[in-house]
């Protein structure tokens, strides 16, 4: 009885350690910014590069934060979630152009919607580094207070918008 | 001809620089850069995860490279510098995390391992000696208290057979 329940109990904890790490995606790398002020940056916006956007004309409203680039194709495929996401919420969206070249990101906007209330350019990249940035697309939701909420890596999905985005920023605003 | 090719190369070094981004080495300090790649080694490249961003060229390497090479320039500690990417990225970006509770498992994860393995096999080996000890004294049919009497039974049958 013994000499058979041991294995068979080890083998079933392995089965389950294996088993959850299927589900996960090594590629998310919980990020350290959750449940912290957002980094503060003053950047330039994409239609009026002489007016520039910073942290502080953000106070009072909680708001989404899209990571994009014309270069990114994941971008384009969550693209038509943030049009529609725009439609469906009063939550401002604003967008930041990662390394990404003016005509592009112009071009980009004009072909595929502009669901931004402004774009920040971050031609450098090293906003992105503040927000600790490391694969395109990425998410932010930060609330009134300027606390990062929630942050999603990789495109944004229809189930994420609705079990995620939606419910938050129904609490953030209400 | 050969002024063509001069060009022709001139242009190609050119060419080439051009998509070099990186800041250059400053080669007159060997020791800086020989820090700046000491640092660099130890941050993990999260674009291409086994990689650190020393050896990496995933676009995002080169920037946290170049991060780290001018806040070096602006006269930051090794630690400082640390800090800086671990409060951007977390600690996933150092290859030798911190011992805190929650990295507890992967620092003394393997060592419980070791000594638990050890102590298991110990445990087994010395059971299946108790067994083997005891299985012989099964087959033989005899256990200690009977020793005297085995030894002296073909004795008795001698004098059995002859009268």
């Amino acid at each position: 009885m013994k000499r058979t329940l041991i294995p068979a109990l080890i083998f079933a904890v392995i089965v389950v350690f294996l088993g959850v790490g299927l589900t996960l995606n090594p590629r998310e790398v919980p990020s350290p910014l959750i449940g912290k002020p957002a980094p503060a940056f003053q950047l330039a916006t994409l239609d009026a590069p002489e007016k520039s956007l910073g942290l502080r004309d953000m106070a009072g409203q909680a708001w989404v934060l899209n990571v994009f680039a014309s270069w990114c194709a994941p971008c384009r495929e969550e693209h038509p979630l943030l049009v529609d996401l725009a439609k469906k919420s009063t939550t401002p969206i604003f967008g930041l152009n990662y390394k990404d070249k003016q005509v592009d990101a112009e071009r980009w906007l004009k072909q595929f919607g502009n669901p931004y209330r402004a774009v920040l350019v971050d031609r450098d990249g090293r906003a992105g580094i503040d927000y600790g940035v490391y694969g395109v697309p990425e998410t932010f939701v930060i609330d009134k207070a300027g606390t990062v909420r929630y942050k999603k890596i990789g495109p944004l999905t229809p189930e994420v918008i609705e079990k995620k985005i939606l419910p938050l920023l129904k609490e953030l605003n209400g | 001809m050969v002024k063509w090719w001069i060009a022709l190369m001139l242009g190609l070094v050119c060419g080439l620089s051009a998509f070099a981004k990186e800041a250059p080495a400053a080669a007159a300090d060997p020791g800086f850069e020989k820090r700046v790649t000491r640092l660099s080694e130890e941050l993990r490249c999260l674009v291409c995860q086994n990689q650190t961003i020393a050896d990496s060229n995933a676009e995002l390497a080169v920037d946290l490279r170049n991060q780290v090479r001018e806040q070096m320039r602006q006269g930051r500690s090794d630690d400082a510098i640390r800090n800086y990417m671990v409060e951007r990225y977390g600690d996933f970006i150092l290859y030798r995390p911190p011992v805190k509770a929650s990295t507890a498992v992967l620092w003394f994860g393997p060592l419980v391992l070791v000594v638990g393995g050890i102590g298991g096999l110990m445990l087994y080996v010395r059971q299946r000696r108790r067994l083997a000890v005891d299985d012989d004294t099964e087959n033989t049919g005899f256990d200690d208290y009977d020793l005297p009497a085995a030894t002296s039974l073909p004795a008795k049958q001698k004098t059995k057979q002859n009268p």
